[in-house]
């Protein structure tokens, strides 16, 4: 074997690979992470995972590097049967470790946390009472997720219930995520959105959009049979486009508009529990749906 | 600690051949469960007034109090026919203990039935969890075959929401005990020196309560399915139909055995080991069965009350997690992952005890940073329990305190880099083989990095916002579990089977298997990866247009790697049965004591008498280095 130097060889190739693939991670793979561009929020997350995976590549670069350096330089040769040293630990090599991995460790909590509650909640739903809400919030939506379909209400508009979601460009909106039933999550990727709809929860997330896009919405919560189907569209507008779009739909439903429940937060749940006889309604016309959408599927199949 | 050992069989020599099916067996078993059964559902039935329920859903029968009790009374039904009350009931009536253990029974016989001897039961249990494992593995490929086109196309989405949901929880549930059940059993009091496990009945009780919990749910089929997948969130599981009570009872069950496994673990390595298996000394096998024990002893209780609480929900109507009759949601959330966090390491624990356990013998070295792996294990253990509300971030329940899950969730991966860093350590300069057992540490190297890698990337909001419910959380835990657990898994088959049944599988076969499953494993979820930065959701039937070919592409890679799966049992078949390669005493050359016994191992594992393993060290590789570095020291002293 003769006296080859493998510490100061692999640490060597370490470095060289790093040096290589860190701009690949940065500058390559990097424009592909996060999945829409269009809200503050959704090219902060983008960044962030930047971020993360440059931070994790070392790392990443070390093990595999080593995985290949030790099938390569490590092996036993043919028809021998040779042993390696007997060596059982190293304190030195063991405390580096520990320290660097911890270092690391802490700086992508602290830098999370900052990005976190600087960014008011980065797009995540973050529960009743936030803990940092952004200053100038130019409108509030509530969404409403129901097995098995989105409904948004707009209280700065008179309460309007619409099907459909169009949004201002250039403003921070608050949406108001609720249930009506079991647990959904209203995603929109395109503005890096998320928030769980809970029953009798109100939970908040912020977003600024930036582009005019057209977006979908989903439901990232396993919610029943047709969870993969509770999907929409929507549409960042500008401000004019925005404010005639919501007009018409005060009008379309000024009919529907005073027999809706007054606006608030959270609404009574449709669904009460299986057997619970104190409340009447909700137990059949929840199971009277369902036993048709089974029926539907059974047709359909 | 002296054993009477028994000198020769007793019960079936003087007994004609068919009187060993007449008595307490499997037949009597399955027997008492139909019974039961039907016993259990006709109470049920009586207690709410026939069909009291029958208004929910007008033409059929869900009764959810009739089929949980049904289901509880088959299996106190089996586990009495299969004569594990016997011991109990006797001892309770005053009369000496039985002494009548199911050591001596010969023939295949004894492996469908209660057994004593922890080597029969590590083999009832590697075959139980092999069925299980394909089971779940079938259902991967429907889930797989129905997402070939973006909208339903194969099995509809409500069946699909079942198949996800059976792949799921066979995986969790029944691969919970995937190595503790087989290797550790078989193993662990080999390798401390005992002639067997703390509790034998409780040992193979648990076996069996897994198998009836299996059976139980998949009979979810014959009552509707459950649309909730692994996680069962209220209230839609509160709403779904009957076939959601199999999903309760199974992972009760599941839990149940898990508790059971767990207590006998840590009564059998604490109280056990023979003189000379010091603390420090143990091996990282036992070690890491030992935390994993723990967790399953300290996590499974809140499961099995959280389903408990969820069976009254759905059978009489009470309101623990509706939240209009008071209960919550969130807390079905909380409670549930306060187990679920910690049953996913006990899923990656062994495994990174069976590597780590496995890779001094091909590497020809002694286990390096021993300590800093145990630590490493500890630390996983008790950061597990601290973490949970990480598969909450999105959910708006205290979402002041995220940075502290950021925090503690980032945490973890200091210790799992540890058990890194042995492994590392332990090939650093040695000289390797590659045998089929190695090539899979090596792979689980590989895949539990991607996966440790990326759970980062999840493990913080702002990034886990995009992420979160999407198809990148399944390739992370894919590569933590099947990557991690199922590699190491089966690379421990390819190292047991030879002590544990005395015959080789082909190394030929095994050679292209391995490269087969670890290519087809990856090229099946590293696109997964992609699929999930571009927003695909789970568990949906309807996916955008254009993820279409991507998708076709991991299905096909995920066929691929089922065929590799078949390939592992065709090598089991043809080695084992068809050509019946016989296998060395140690042909791995193994300095574990487990590799000196004879094979088959004898009924007492130490017919001789427990040994003193006083000067005895599982790890005795490598030569001594003429004037090492002051860092390195001799064996871990027996302090």
């Amino acid at each position: 074997m003769g006296e080859v130097n493998h510490g100061r060889r692999f640490a060597t190739l370490w470095l060289i690979c790093t040096i290589i693939a860190l701009p690949i991670v940065i500058w390559v793979i990097g424009p592909h992470m996060g999945y829409g561009k269009a809200a503050t929020g959704a090219e902060d997350q983008a960044e962030a995972m930047t971020v993360l995976a440059a931070t994790a590549t070392p790392f990443m670069v070390l093990v595999g590097l080593f995985l290949i350096y030790a099938a390569i330089f490590f092996r036993q040769p043919k028809h021998e049967a040779l042993e390696g040293p007997a060596v059982r630990d190293n304190a030195k090599i063991q405390l580096t470790w520990i320290v660097v991995t911890s270092i690391t460790v802490l700086a992508i909590a602290v830098y999370g946390s900052v990005e976190l509650i600087s960014k008011y909640g980065g797009g995540s739903g973050s529960g009743a009472s936030p803990l940092n809400r952004p200053s100038h919030v130019g409108l509030k939506v509530q969404v409403i997720g129901q097995q098995w379909q989105w409904t948004y209400r707009w209280p700065e508009f008179g309460g309007v219930e619409t099907k459909g979601i169009e949004l201002p460009v250039n403003q921070m909106i608050e949406f108001n995520v609720t249930s009506l039933d079991v647990i959904h999550s209203w995603t929109v990727k395109e503005l890096g959105i998320k928030a769980d709809a809970n029953p009798q929860v109100n939970n908040i997330a912020f977003t600024e959009p930036t582009k005019l896009t057209p977006f979908e919405v989903r439901c990232t919560e396993l919610c029943g049979i047709w969870h993969g189907a509770m999907f929409g569209y929507g549409r960042v507008v500008s401000d004019e486009e925005f404010l005639r779009w919501i007009r018409a739909e005060q009008v379309r439903n000024a009919a529907v508009i005073p027999h809706l429940p007054p606006f608030a937060l959270t609404y009574q749940p449709q669904y009460g529990g299986t057997h619970h006889g104190g409340f009447e309604e909700p137990e059949e016309s929840e199971s009277e749906k369902r036993e048709k959408e089974q029926k539907a599927s059974g047709a359909g199949a | 600690m002296s054993v009477a050992v028994p000198a020769t069989p007793t019960s079936s020599i003087d007994r004609p051949g068919w009187r060993k099916f007449v008595g307490f067996n499997i037949i009597t078993g399955l027997i008492l469960a139909a019974v039961g059964y039907v016993i259990g559902w006709y109470i049920g039935k009586a207690l709410t007034g026939g069909s009291y329920y029958d208004y929910i859903r007008e033409n059929t029968q869900e009764n959810d109090l009739a089929l949980f009790l049904a289901y509880a009374f088959a299996v106190i039904g089996f586990i009495g026919g299969m004569g594990f009350l016997n011991y109990p009931l006797a001892r309770m009536a005053g009369r000496p203990a039985s002494l009548r253990e199911k050591e001596s029974d010969a023939g295949l016989w004894k492996y469908f039935n209660l057994s004593t001897d922890h080597k029969v039961v590590g083999k009832q249990y590697l075959v139980g969890i092999g069925v299980w494992f394909f089971i779940g593995g079938l259902n991967a490929m429907l889930i797989r075959t129905e997402l070939l086109h973006n909208t339903p196309s194969f099995v509809g989405p409500e069946s699909y929401l079942t198949i996800v949901g059976l792949h799921s929880v066979i995986m969790l549930g029944t691969l919970t005990s995937a190595v503790l059940g087989p290797f550790a059993n078989y193993f662990v009091p080999i390798m401390i020196g005992s002639r067997r496990m703390a509790f034998p009945r409780i040992e193979a009780l648990t076996f069996w309560l897994l198998m009836a919990a299996g059976v139980i749910l998949m009979s979810t089929i014959l009552f509707g399915g459950f649309p909730t997948g692994w996680t069962g969130y209220q209230p839609l599981n509160d709403q779904a139909v009957m076939g959601m009570d199999s999903y309760i009872m199974f992972f009760a069950l599941v839990g149940i055995s898990m508790v059971l496994l767990g207590m006998n673990m840590i009564a059998t390595i604490v109280t056990m080991r023979a003189p000379g298996v010091t603390w420090s000394r143990l091996p990282i096998f036992c070690w890491a069965t030992f935390v994993t024990a723990v967790l399953m002893v300290l996590s499974a209780p809140m499961l099995i009350g959280t389903l408990l609480m969820a069976a009254l929900d759905r059978s009489i109507g009470t309101s623990f997690f509706i939240s209009i009759g008071g209960g919550s949601s969130y807390l079905f959330e909380n409670l549930f992952w306060f187990f679920g966090h910690p049953e996913v390491y006990i899923l990656a624990l062994p495994g990174m005890g069976l590597v780590l356990e496995m890779l001094p013998v091909f590497a020809r070295k002694p286990l390096w940073g021993y300590r800093i792996a145990i630590a490493g294990f500890l630390g996983v253990g008790l950061m597990s329990f601290f973490v949970w509300q990480h598969h909450l971030f999105m959910s708006g329940i205290n979402a002041d305190l995220r940075p502290f899950y950021m925090l503690s969730t980032e945490i973890i991966s200091i210790p799992t880099g540890f058990v890194f860093l042995a492994f590392i350590g332990t090939l650093w300069r040695s000289k390797i083989t590659f045998t089929v057992p190695m090539l899979f540490c090596m792979a689980w190297a590989f895949n539990f990095l991607l996966g440790g890698g990326t759970g980062v990337v999840l493990s913080d909001v702002p990034t886990d916002t995009q992420l979160h419910g999407g198809f990148f959380v399944i390739a992370h835990f894919h590569y933590t579990i099947m990557g991690g657990l199922g590699f190491a898994f089966v690379g421990a088959i390819y190292y047991y089977v030879p002590k544990m049944w005395g015959l080789q599988l082909s190394e030929k076969i095994g050679k292209v298997q391995f490269w087969m499953m670890f290519l087809s494993f990856n090229a099946t979820f590293l696109p997964i990866f992609a699929l999930g930065l571009k927003g695909m959701a789970r568990r949906v039937v309807y996916y955008p247009a254009d993820l279409e070919t991507l998708n076709r592409f991991v299905s096909i890679a995920a066929y691929t790697l089922f065929a590799s799966m078949l390939l592992l049992v065709f090598n089991v078949v043809y080695s084992m049965i068809i050509k019946r390669y016989p296998a060395e005493k140690n042909p791995w050359k193994s300095k574990g004591i487990e590799w000196t016994l004879p094979t088959p191992v004898p009924v007492a594992n130490f017919p001789e008498g427990i040994p003193d393993m006083t000067d005895f060290d599982p790890y005795d590789y490598g030569v001594p280095e003429r004037g090492a570095g002051a860092g390195a020291t001799a064996a871990p002293a027996g302090a």
